[in-house]
C-alpha cells in the first residue's frame, strides 16, 4: 500500500467532488426568482430558503424544492405539491446538487479543443444561422435526447418552419422506444401509460422495475408501499415479479420468478392463455396461479412490461389489462410526454457517413461515448463539416466535435420541463451560472437569427401565449408552488386491439441483458462522488460495475466473483469483472451502462466497464448468443457490505400476512427470551422532547436514497474506492440487505428472500458508546439524543467498537476538504466540517430539529408532529421512516412504536434504542411453494 | 514450590561464597565503569538506535497523517497499537513480580535478577505508554484525559476504562521508577567512589544524593523499600486487571468476559518472564555474569513461566467452555470464528507458542538447557503478542450483526512501528547496562555476608 | 579546637564494628553513625535508632491518594458538571474505585519515598566525610565507624582511647 499515492488519489478525488474559487464570486441570477410560498419571503442571514423548480432526467421532471443558503444551493428535496414528488426524490435528484458544484464541468468555449472565446462563437454561430436561411436548414441537423419542455418543443417546430430541410434526431441510451411501439401496436397510436399502483390488488410485472426506472418510479414507489402495509385500509397488494435481470421490485416482490427474456416471453404468452381460461399442459403451477390470481381481481389487477421487452409482449400486456378490465381502474392511457421522435440516431449516423451532414448541433448528448459500439457514431461525425456540442462536460463527444459550448446547469437556467403525466414545471435558476454556460433556448434562439432574447424572455413568451389573462399572478404562482395546475395531460380512452402471438426473442445458451445503472444511471452521473460510493443494491459494491449473473451461470462457466472475464458478441469484445447476484436469471447476464468513460472528469474517468462496446446498432436490449471466456485473472471490488447471510441472527423480523393473522404479536416471540431485562441503572426523564424513529421494513425497498440524502444534508466526505475497500465508507445511515435462504435448499439460495434494514444511529437510552469515552465527547442531551462533540472528540474509537450496530464512522485521515473555498460554498453551513481523527455519525439532523424548536420558540407553541423531517425521512420514496416526539402519543412516530409489529434491533443487549422497526410482512400466494418450478426452455 | 525456591537459594549461595564485598563492588562496577564495552555492544547499540530512528520517523509521519495509515476500519478501530500496548504492559509485569513480591516472600535469589527485570520493567511500561497516545486520532489532545480545570468545565468520563488505564498505567510507571531508584541510590554510591572520571564521579554523586552508608540511612532505607515492595505488589496485580477491563467492560463479544483481569495478570507474568529469560541469557553470557545469574535462576523463571503458562491455558479453555456454556450465539460464534475463521492461523500459532511448547519446561533436561530456555522464551513473546492481537482483532471484526462484519490486514506502518518499539526497548537496555549496575551491588553483598554467617 | 567534624575508626568486619557501636554507645556516645557497604542488622538499633516514622508518611499519602481520587470524581460527576452519559447514574460509585485505588497507591509511594529522603536529611551532595580518602571504601568492604565533635562526652583523647580499644584497622581525624 502506497500511502502517498493513495493520498493524492484521495485528494483529486475531494477536488472532484467540490468546485473551484469562481463560486465564492457568484450572484443571484439577474431576473427576479420567487421563493418557496410557505418560506419568509426576505432572506434571514444563515436561515434556508427552498425554491421550488424541478429536477430533469431523461426530459422528464420531478419537482423538487432547492434549499438555498445565503444564494448557495445546498440540498434538494421533493415538492409535496408535484405529482412526479409529492415530497420525496430519488438518489439522481439528491446527487444533482453536488453535480451543480463539479469542479470538472466545462467552463468555456472550445474550438478545436482548444479554449476559445463566447465572442467567436456568437459570431460562429450566427453565420450559420444566415447560412440556414439562405438554404433552409438543408445539411443541419440537430440531435438532443429526450424533450419535454414546452418552450423548447415549440422553439424546435419553429425552427422546422422557418428551415423545413432541417433534421431533428433524439437519442436516448435507455430509451423506451419499445413501449410506444407496442402502444402503437395495441391502439394504433403512441401514448403513454399511467399506472395506478395503489389501486391494484394483483400486480404482475414483466421484466419491469417500476420502483427503480422510468419517469414515474417515486411516485409508483410510494403508492406501492402504501399497499405493501398490513394496515392499509383496501388490504396488501400481492406482486408477481417475472424479472429478467434482479431490480428492487423482484427483491420486495411476494415472488419474483428469474426467467431468461425468451423464457419470460414464453411464459407471458402462457400466461396469456391461462387468463383466457385455455388449459396447457406445459404451464408450471405458479403460472396456473398467477392466471387465477388475476382473473379473481378484474378491474383490481395490473400487468407492467419492462421497457426492455418486444413491442409485441408491450401490446399483449395492453390487451391483457384490457381483457382484465383494468383499464380506467388500474391503468391511464394519455398523449406521449415525450412527442414520438422525429429521426433516429441511425439515420444520422448513415447521413452523417454518406456526407449529407452539414451542421450537427448536438445539444446535451453524449453520443459518441453513449452510442452503440457498432454504430461507429464517432467515425461517422468525422465526416461532418461542422459540428457543435453544447454540455454540461468537455467530455467524450465534446471531444469529437468542433465547437463545445458550456451549458448552464438545469439549477443555472431558465426553463421548463413535463412530468411523466405531463404536468409542466418552471425550471428556475437557483444561482447564476458558475462557469458562464449558455441554455438550448439561448442557442436556438440565436440559430432563429433572434440573437438577443434570453430563455427567461424565451420561457416567458412561450407561457404568456397560453396564459395571457393576468400573467404575472400566474407567474407568481406557478414559480411558487412549482407546478402548472392542470396542466397534466387528459386521460383517453382508448381500447387496444387483439395481438396476434409473435416470439421475438430466442433461446440462448447466453443472453446478455443492457441496464441502466442504479447509480450512474446511463453514464450522466459518472464524475458523481456521491452516487459512485454509494453501494449499488444487492452487491453494495462501489466505485465499478461488473457483469451480473446468477449462481447456476457461474457455476457453469466456473467463474467466481472478481474473475475476469470476455464477452464476445459479432467480432466485438469486453472484458469485465464477473459478480455473482442470487435471483438473477440463469442463461443470461446482466451488463450495467453508463461505466468506463474516458473524458467523464476526475472522479468518473476509467471507472468500471464500457457495455454500450457490445449494444447492437438498434440500441435494443438483449443480446442473445454471447460468447463468454474466463480469462483467468483477478479484480478486486469495494464494497460497503460483505456479509448477506445473517448468520441466523434475525436482524430482520418478518412473515406473512397469514402468519400475522394468526400472530399478531410475533415479534414478541424472537425477543421474549430477552426482552424486559432489568436494569439497575436510573430512569432518566426527557419530559420536553423526547425523539425516536421508526423504520418500516415493510415498505422499505432498499433504494439508497436515504443514504444520499444523508450525505447531501450532513456533509459526509466521499473517501474513495481504495478507503471503501478497506472499510472506511463515511455513510451515517446504510441499507443493509440480507440473502435469506435455507442453507440445504438449492433453489432457495438460487432465488433467496432478500431483506432491507436502513441502519441510523439508534440513539440508544442505555447508549454503550457514551459509557466508554474517556473524554465524553458522546453523551446524551436534555432530549434524549446521543449526541457527538466533535471538538471534544480525541479519537479513541473506543465508542465504534462498543457499538453493537456498528453505525458510527471515523475520520481516519482527513477526508473532508477544508482548505478549499468553493467546497464551503457546497456544503450544509448548519453542520459541522469533520477533522481528521474524530468520530461522527447520525445526529437524527440535530440542525433540523434545533431549527424546528427555534421557530417553535419563537412561534410560543410548541412543536408539532412532523414539523421536524429528518433528510432521510424527507427522501424516502415509499415514506418507510417515522420521526418525531416520543412523549406526544399521537406523533406518527409514538403510534408506530405501539404497533405490534414494532420491535428493536438487538434487544437482548438492552440498549434501550430511540429507533425501532416495524417488522417485514409479505402477501405471498399460499398455492406458490417456495421453490419455483421454472419452465425448461424448448424452441417455440 | 516455595520450599523448592528456598533450596535453590542456598544453592545459590554456595556458589556465591567464594565471592568477597570487595570482588562482587569491583566485578559488577567495573562492567560499567570499563571504557571498553565491545564490539558486539555498539552493533547492537548502532542497529537499535538506527530502529530508534525509523520509530520516531514513523510516529512523525503517524501525527501528520492519521491513523489512517494503519490497516485499522469500521468495525476493527483498534488494531496493532492496542495490541502492542498490551503485550509491552504485560512484560513489564515481571520485573515488579521479581523485586516486590519475591522480595515479600523472602525469596533471596531473585536479588542478582532482580535490577534489570525493574529496568525492564520501567522500559516496558513507558514504550507501553506510548501506544495509547499514538493510537488516538488526534493525539495532540490525550491530555484531555487528564482531570485538569478546563476552560469548557469538562471533566474525563471517570466511567470510561481508558480513563482507569490512564490512571493505572501513569502510577505504574512512577511507582516503577521510584522503586528502581530508591534501589539504585546505594550502588550509584559505590560507583561515585568507584568512579575514575571526575565527570562520571560527578553525574553518580548527583545521582546518589549523598548517600553514605550510614546506619540508620540503611534502616530507614530498607524499611522504605520494604514498604514499597508491599505497595508494588498489589499494583501490579491492579494494573493489567484495569488494562483486561479495557476490554471486559465492553459488550463486544469474545470482550465481555469476566475471567479476563486474572486471564491477563496471567499472561503478563507468562510474557514478562519470558522476556526475563531472553533477556538475562545473554547478559549473562556476555558479561560472564553466570556466577550472579546462575542456571538455578533459569530453572525458576522456566518454572514460574510453566506455572502461569497453566494459568493463561486456564483461561483459554474457560473462555470456550463459557461461551458454549452461556449458549449465547455471539460468544458461541467468537469461539468457533478464532478456531475456524479467517483468523485461523492466527490462533493456532498461538496455542501451540503458548500452551503446547511451554510443556517441554516440565523436563529438568529443558530446564537445564540454557539455548532451549532461551528459544522458549522466544516464542512465548511471539505467543503472547499473537494473542494480544487475536483478542483485540479477532473479537471486533466479526460481532454483533452480520452486515457489519469486516477484516483488519495490517499496514507496512503497523509492522514498522511494532518492531521500532522493539528496538527502542532494546536501545533503552542496552544504555542501562552501559551506565548502570545491571545486578545490584548492595544486595549481592549483603547475600555474600548472609552466605558467610550462614555457615 | 572546632575545626575537626570527628574521629573516623575504619573496621575489617561488620562484627567488630558492631561491638564497637555497643562498646560505645554503651559508654554514652550518643552522637557516634557507623558507616557500612550494605544494611547490618541491628547495628542501628545498637546505636539508639528505634520507631518506624516512614511507615506513617506511607500511611499519610495513601489517605490522601486515596480521599482526594473519589472526591474529585465524586466533586467531577455529580457536583460541578453532571452529564448524562448513556443513562448511567451520575454517582457511579463502582467505576470510581479503579482511579482510587491507583490513586491511593501512587500517594502512599510517594510519601514513603519522599518521607525517607526526608529523615535520612538527603540529599546532602556534600559531607565532611567524603573529604577522608579511604571513607569510599564504606561503599565497597570496609566498616567506619565515626563519633562526632559535637557530641558532649566528646574529648579528642578519650574519644581515642575509647576507639582504639575496639581495635579498629585505623583512625583518622575528620577535619570539617
Amino acid at each position: 500500500m502506497n500511502i502517498s499515492l493513495d493520498r493524492r488519489q484521495f485528494i483529486k478525488l475531494i477536488a472532484a467532488t467540490g468546485a473551484i474559487a469562481q463560486t465564492a464570486c457568484s450572484r443571484p441570477p439577474p431576473e427576479t426568482i420567487l421563493p418557496y410560498v410557505h418560506m419568509p419571503e426576505r432572506m434571514l442571514p444563515g436561515a434556508p430558503e427552498y425554491y421550488a423548480t424541478a429536477f430533469v432526467q431523461h426530459g422528464y421532471a420531478i419537482g423538487v424544492l432547492i434549499e438555498s443558503n445565503m444564494g448557495r444551493p445546498i440540498k434538494i428535496e421533493g415538492n409535496p405539491h408535484h405529482p412526479a414528488s409529492r415530497g420525496a426524490t430519488n438518489t439522481f435528484a439528491q446527487a444533482s446538487i453536488l453535480q451543480l458544484w463539479d469542479p470538472d464541468r466545462s467552463r468555456s468555449v472550445r474550438r478545436d479543443g482548444i479554449v476559445s472565446t463566447w465572442s467567436e462563437w456568437l459570431s460562429a454561430i450566427s453565420s450559420i444561422s444566415v447560412e440556414a436561411q439562405k438554404n433552409r436548414g438543408a445539411g443541419l441537423r440537430i440531435l438532443t435526447g429526450n424533450i419535454t419542455s414546452p418552450t423548447l418543443l415549440a422553439q424546435l417546430q419553429q425552427l422546422k418552419i422557418q428551415f423545413p430541410n432541417l433534421h431533428w434526431h433524439t437519442y436516448e441510451p435507455l430509451h423506451n422506444d419499445n413501449a410506444s411501439a407496442g402502444a402503437t401496436l395495441a391502439f394504433g397510436k403512441p401514448l403513454d401509460v399511467i399506472y395506478r399502483i395503489e389501486r391494484a390488488n394483483v400486480i404482475v410485472t414483466l421484466d419491469a422495475d417500476f420502483l427503480s426506472h422510468g419517469p414515474a418510479a417515486t411516485i409508483y414507489a410510494r403508492e406501492f408501499a402504501a399497499r405493501r402495509r398490513p394496515d392499509h385500509a383496501a388490504g396488501m397488494n400481492r406482486v408477481y415479479a417475472l424479472e429478467c435481470s434482479p431490480g428492487l421490485l423482484g427483491t420486495v416482490a411476494d415472488h419474483r420468478i428469474p426467467l431468461s427474456p425468451a423464457e419470460l416471453e414464453r411464459a407471458a404468452w402462457q400466461l396469456a392463455e391461462l387468463i383466457e381460461g385455455n388449459t396447457i399442459n406445459d404451464a408450471p403451477n405458479w403460472l396456473q396461479q398467477i392466471a387465477l390470481d388475476l382473473n379473481r381481481h378484474r378491474g383490481e389487477s395490473l400487468i407492467i412490461a419492462g421497457p426492455r421487452l418486444p413491442p409485441s409482449l408491450h401490446a399483449l400486456a395492453h390487451s391483457l389489462n384490457e381483457r382484465l378490465n383494468n383499464s380506467q381502474h388500474t391503468i391511464q392511457y394519455i398523449a406521449p410526454v415525450v412527442p414520438p421522435q422525429n429521426a433516429s440516431l441511425q439515420e444520422l449516423v448513415s447521413a452523417m457517413s454518406d456526407g449529407g451532414v452539414d451542421t450537427l448541433f448536438i445539444l446535451n448528448n453524449n453520443a459518441v461515448y453513449q452510442a452503440p459500439a457498432a454504430l461507429e457514431f464517432s467515425a461517422a461525425l468525422k465526416h461532418v463539416r461542422c459540428s457543435i456540442h453544447a454540455g454540461f462536460y468537455v467530455d467524450e463527444t465534446a471531444r469529437q466535435c468542433q465547437w463545445h459550448v458550456p451549458l448552464a446547469h438545469t439549477y443555472e437556467q431558465w426553463s421548463d420541463a413535463r412530468a411523466y403525466d405531463g404536468t409542466a414545471t418552471i425550471v428556475q435558476p437557483l444561482i447564476a451560472p458558475l462557469y458562464g454556460g449558455t441554455s438550448p433556448h439561448e442557442i436556438l434562439n440565436r440559430l432563429l437569427g433572434n440573437e438577443s432574447r434570453s430563455a427567461y424572455d424565451t420561457v416567458r413568451a412561450y407561457w404568456r401565449s397560453l396564459r395571457s389573462e393576468n400573467f404575472d399572478a400566474f407567474w407568481q404562482s406557478v414559480l411558487q408552488r412549482g407546478v402548472i395546475a392542470d396542466s397534466a395531460f387528459p386521460s383517453q380512452t382508448v381500447v387496444a386491439r387483439p395481438v396476434e402471438k409473435s416470439r421475438a426473442l430466442n433461446d440462448a445458451s447466453l443472453t446478455a441483458i443492457f441496464a441502466a445503472d442504479p447509480a450512474v444511471d446511463d453514464g450522466e452521473y459518472s464524475n458523481n462522488g456521491w452516487l459512485q460510493e454509494l453501494p449499488r443494491p444487492l452487491s453494495a459494491m462501489t466505485w465499478d460495475n461488473a457483469a451480473l449473473m446468477s449462481v447456476a451461470t457461474a457455476r457453469r462457466y466456473n467463474v467466481n466473483n472478481g474473475d475476469i472475464v470476455e464477452l464476445q458478441h459479432n467480432g466485438r469484445r469486453l472484458q469485465t469483472p464477473v459478480w455473482i447476484v442470487p435471483g438473477h436469471a440463469d442463461r443470461a447476464i446482466t451488463l450495467p451502462l453508463g461505466y468506463g468513460r474516458w473524458a467523464a472528469g476526475n472522479s468518473g474517468n476509467g471507472v468500471g466497464f464500457n457495455a454500450y462496446a457490445l449494444r447492437p446498432v438498434d440500441s435494443s436490449w438483449f443480446i442473445d448468443g454471447i460468447q463468454l471466456r474466463k480469462l483467468g485473472t483477478r479484480y478486486s471490488f469495494a464494497l460497503t457490505q460483505t456479509q448477506t447471510d445473517s448468520a441466523d441472527r434475525k436482524p430482520v423480523l418478518h412473515a406473512t400476512l397469514t402468519e400475522l393473522r394468526a400472530q399478531p404479536e410475533f415479534v414478541r416471540i424472537d425477543t421474549e427470551k430477552n426482552s424486559g431485562a432489568g436494569s439497575l441503572y436510573p430512569e432518566y426523564s426527557y419530559d420536553n422532547y423526547k425523539w425516536g424513529m421508526t423504520i418500516d421494513l415493510s415498505a422499505c425497498i432498499g433504494c439508497n436514497a436515504c443514504t444520499i440524502a444523508c450525505q447531501a444534508e450532513n456533509n459526509i466526505p466521499v473517501v474513495g474506492k481504495n478507503e471503501v475497500a478497506r472499510g472506511r465508507h463515511m455513510h451515517w445511515i446504510r441499507v443493509d440487505h440480507y440473502f435469506e435462504g435455507s442453507k440445504e435448499d438449492e433453489s432457495a439460495q438460487k432465488n433467496p428472500t432478500v431483506l432491507y434494514q436502513p441502519v441510523p444511529c439508534m440513539h440508544c437510552e442505555r447508549a454503550p458508546c457514551e459509557e466508554v469515552c474517556p473524554v465524553g465527547a458522546t453523551m446524551h442531551d436534555s432530549e434524549g439524543l446521543n449526541v457527538q462533540v466533535y471538538n471534544r472528540c480525541v479519537g479513541t474509537r473506543f465508542c465504534s467498537n462498543n457499538c453493537p450496530y456498528k453505525v458510527r464512522r471515523f475520520n481516519f485521515l482527513q477526508y473532508a476538504d477544508r482548505e478549499r473555498e468553493s467546497l464551503k460554498a457546497q456544503r450544509n453551513p448548519e453542520v459541522t466540517v469533520r477533522q481528521r481523527g474524530v468520530m461522527e455519525k447520525c445526529t437524527y439532523c440535530l440542525q433540523r430539529i434545533t431549527r424546528g424548536r427555534i421557530e417553535a420558540e419563537k412561534r410560543g407553541t410548541p412543536l408539532r408532529d412532523g414539523e421536524i423531517v429528518t433528510a432521510c425521512q424527507a427522501v424516502c420514496p415509499t415514506q418507510a421512516i417515522a420521526f418525531g416526539n416520543l412523549n406526544d402519543g399521537d406523533s406518527a412516530v409514538a403510534r408506530a412504536q405501539h404497533s405490534s409489529r414494532n420491535y428493536t434491533l438487538l434487544e437482548e443487549l438492552n440498549t434501550k434504542p430511540r429507533t425501532t422497526y416495524l417488522a417485514k410482512i409479505s402477501n405471498p400466494n399460499a398455492s406458490i411453494s417456495a421453490q419455483l418450478s421454472k419452465p425448461e426452455p424448448r424452441d417455440a | 514450590m516455595l520450599e523448592q525456591l528456598t533450596t535453590h537459594a542456598r544453592d545459590a549461595e554456595q556458589k556465591n561464597k567464594r565471592w568477597s564485598y570487595a570482588s562482587i563492588s569491583d566485578h559488577i562496577a567495573d562492567i560499567v565503569l570499563r571504557k571498553n564495552f565491545g564490539w558486539r555492544w555498539w552493533l547492537l547499540l548502532g542497529i537499535s538506535s538506527a530502529g530508534t530512528l525509523i520509530f520516531f520517523g514513523a510516529i512523525a509521519y503517524l501525527f501528520s497523517v492519521g491513523v489512517g495509515i494503519w490497516g485499522i476500519d469500521i468495525p476493527v478501530a483498534w488494531g496493532f497499537a492496542i495490541g502492542n500496548f498490551v503485550w509491552w504492559i504485560g512484560i513489564g509485569h515481571a520485573g515488579t513480580f521479581i523485586s516486590a513480591v519475591l522480595l515479600l516472600l523472602r525469596q533471596r535469589w531473585r536479588t542478582s535478577i532482580n535490577r534489570f527485570a525493574e529496568a525492564m520493567t520501567l522500559f516496558a511500561a513507558s514504550i507501553a505508554g506510548l501506544f495509547p497516545i499514538l493510537h488516538l486520532g488526534r493525539p495532540w489532545f490525550f491530555y484531555w484525559l487528564l482531570p485538569y480545570p478546563d476552560v469548557m468545565n469538562v471533566w474525563p468520563q471517570w466511567r470510561s476504562p481508558l480513563v482507569w488505564d490512564f490512571f493505572a498505567i501513569s502510577t505504574y510507571i512512577t511507582v516503577s521508577l521510584l522503586f528502581w531508584y530508591v534501589g539504585l541510590i546505594p550502588d550509584l554510591a559505590t560507583l561515585r567512589d568507584r568512579a575514575h572520571g571526575t565527570r562520571a564521579q560527578i553525574i553518580y554523586g548527583l545521582f546518589a544524593l549523598g548517600w553514605r552508608g550510614d546506619a540508620i540511612h540503611w534502616a530507614r532505607f530498607e524499611q522504605a523499600y520494604l514498604l514499597l515492595a508491599g505497595l508494588a505488589t498489589p499494583l501490579v496485580v491492579s494494573v493489567h486487571s484495569i488494562v483486561s477491563l479495557d476490554f471486559a467492560i465492553g459488550n463486544t463479544p469474545g470482550y465481555h468476559s469476566t475471567i479476563f483481569p486474572p486471564y491477563f495478570v496471567a499472561g503478563a507474568l507468562f510474557s514478562g518472564f519470558a522476556m526475563v529469560l531472553t533477556l538475562a541469557i545473554p547478559l549473562r553470557h556476555y558479561f560472564h555474569l553466570e556466577q550472579f545469574i546462575t542456571p538455578v535462576h533459569l530453572n525458576n523463571a522456566a518454572k514460574v513461566l510453566l506455572a502461569t503458562g497453566a494459568i493463561v491455558t486456564y483461561g483459554y479453555a474457560s473462555e470456550i467452555f463459557m461461551a458454549f456454556y452461556s449458549d449465547d450465539p455471539y460468544e458461541r460464534y467468537v469461539a468457533i470464528n478464532r478456531a475456524t475463521g479467517p483468523y485461523a492461523p492466527v490462533y493456532w500459532t498461538m496455542l501451540c507458542c503458548n500452551v503446547a511448547l511451554p510443556q517441554l519446561l516440565w523436563f529438568k533436561r529443558v530446564r537445564h538447557s540454557i539455548a532451549t530456555l532461551f528459544a522458549i522464551s522466544l516464542v512465548i513473546n511471539i505467543g503472547m503478542w499473537l494473542e494480544r492481537m487475536m483478542i483485540v482483532i479477532t473479537s471486533l471484526h466479526r460481532d454483533f450483526l452480520p452486515s457489519a462484519w469486516g477484516m483488519f490486514w495490517p499496514t507496512r506502518w503497523d509492522w514498522i512501528i511494532f518492531f521500532g518499539s522493539v528496538a527502542l526497548f532494546v536501545f533503552l537496555f542496552l544504555m542501562f547496562i552501559r551506565l548502570l549496575p545491571a545486578i545490584s551491588i548492595f544486595e549481592m553483598r549483603q547475600l555474600g555476608h548472609a552466605a558467610e554467617s550462614s555457615q | 579546637m572546632n575545626s575537626r567534624y570527628g574521629l573516623l575508626a575504619e573496621f575489617r568486619r561488620p562484627d567488630e564494628l558492631m561491638n564497637a557501636a555497643r562498646a560505645l554507645h554503651a559508654a554514652g556516645y550518643r552522637r557516634v553513625h557507623a558507616y557500612t557497604p550494605y544494611p547490618v542488622e541491628e547495628l542501628a538499633q545498637a546505636l539508639g535508632y528505634r520507631g518506624n516514622r516512614i511507615s506513617v508518611f506511607a500511611f499519610i499519602g495513601g489517605v490522601v491518594g486515596g480521599i482526594g481520587g473519589y472526591f474529585l470524581q465524586w466533586y467531577a460527576a455529580v457536583v460541578d458538571y453532571p452529564i448524562n452519559y448513556g443513562g448511567r447514574p451520575l454517582h457511579s460509585w463502582p467505576a470510581f474505585i479503579p482511579v482510587t485505588f491507583e490513586l491511593t497507591i501512587l500517594g502512599a509511594a510517594l510519601f514513603t519515598v519522599i518521607g525517607m529522603l526526608v529523615l535520612n536529611d538527603l540529599p546532602r551532595l556534600h559531607h565532611p566525610l567524603f573529604s577522608v580518602k579511604e571513607f569510599d571504601l564504606a561503599s565497597r568492604n570496609r566498616f567506619f565507624l565515626c563519633v562526632e565533635n559535637n557530641d558532649p562526652l566528646f574529648d579528642n583523647e578519650g574519644t581515642l582511647t575509647a576507639l582504639e580499644q575496639c581495635k579498629p584497622c585505623a583512625v583518622c581525624q575528620v577535619p570539617l
